[in-house]
């Protein structure tokens, strides 16, 4: 008898093995950054090439930096959402222009809205490649130390911000600075 | 001759679909095999199941660059990898560290062969024990064949 059960044991085994890896996302890679200080850059804003913004406007406060690019087309699905957030909520939302023209970047917030503080032009993805960017958009949530705590890659649903990235915000904003 | 056009269109095509190829004259032939070896062992990120050196992904383009100008500025192996394993964690490494996350994936092979080994050591065990009979039940089974040609010569 114990014969004939060792293979069905094996194969539920298998199946609840297999079937946990169909549920899990292939395209979400651990980001080694969680725990590790934003990146340094210092980079023209996109409004003004003559000011600047660097990983130094992230002490002090809880705030989301979302990197995003006019010709990318999830950036545009998550978009109203980023607006939406920035209306309702005291969260301050920086922006990294990544590998974009600066009057593209423009007309598209012209267009679509400006839920960003400020927005960092990254022409040539340096400071992208810094922070690890493969799959525009990505949202990184950094407290008042500088420190990211969370990263989202691909665009953030309403889910995410009530499930995730709310809760943390209120977390961390208890947190000593 | 318009098919004759097509078809010389249809051959140039494929020259755009080619992999790009980075001009790699600054480097020494050294250099260039270091090079080489790296971006075969890189993984490119967006494509997931390709490496650096087979991607024509706009981000493998840029690793790959990086990974040409550490190799020219005289950067080891070994620093060049951690650079882009701390950017983009172990996943660009085709070839794991071995840590506690990769551990099973390591040493799970050896794992399940042994565990067959020793399946299959106790299985022979017990086919050799049912296989070998002792004096008495050679007896036995001679006695029985014996009754049984008998019973079918009668």
């Amino acid at each position: 008898m114990n014969r004939y059960l060792w293979p069905l044991g094996i194969f539920i085994a298998l199946v609840i093995l297999l079937g946990v890896g169909l549920t899990l996302n292939p395209r979400e890679v651990p980001s080694p950054f969680i725990g590790k200080p934003a990146p340094a850059f210092v980079l023209p804003t996109v409004h003004d090439t003559n000011k600047q913004f660097s990983h130094e406007e992230f002490k002090g406060k809880v705030s989301l930096f979302n990197v995003w690019a006019s010709w990318c087309v999830a950036c545009r699905e998550e978009h109203p959402l980023l607006v939406e957030l920035s209306k309702t909520s005291d969260i301050p939302i920086y922006g990294l222009n990544y590998k974009d023209k600066i009057a593209d970047a423009k007309r598209w917030l012209k267009t679509l809205g400006n839920p960003y503080i400020d927005s960092a032009s990254d022409i040539e993805g340096k400071a992208g490649f810094n922070w690890g960017v493969y799959g525009v958009p990505e949202t990184f949530l950094i407290d008042k130390k500088g420190i990211i705590r969370y990263k989202k890659i691909g665009p953030i649903t309403t889910q995410d911000l009530k499930e995730k990235i709310l809760p943390l915000v209120k977390q961390l904003r208890g947190e000593a600075g | 001759m318009k098919k004759l056009l097509v078809l010389t269109l249809f051959l140039f095509s494929s020259l755009a679909f080619a992999a790009p190829v980075e001009t790699l004259d600054d480097m020494t032939p050294e250099q260039e095999k270091r090079y080489r070896q790296l971006i075969a062992e890189l993984r490119c990120l967006v494509c997931m199941n390709q490496s650096l050196a087979d991607s024509n992904a706009e981000l493998a383009v840029d690793m790959r660059n990086e990974v040409h100008k550490k190799v020219v500025s005289g950067q080891a192996n070994q620093e060049i990898v951690d650079f882009l394993v701390e950017r983009y964690g172990d996943f660009v490494r085709y070839r794991p560290p071995v840590n506690a996350t990769t551990v099973l994936l390591w040493f799970g092979p050896l794992i399940l062969l042994v565990i067959g080994a020793i399946v299959l050591i106790k299985n022979n065990k017990k086919k050799r024990a049912t296989a070998s009979l002792s004096e008495e039940q050679h007896e036995k089974a001679k006695r029985l064949l014996d009754t049984i040609s008998e019973e079918n010569n009668s």
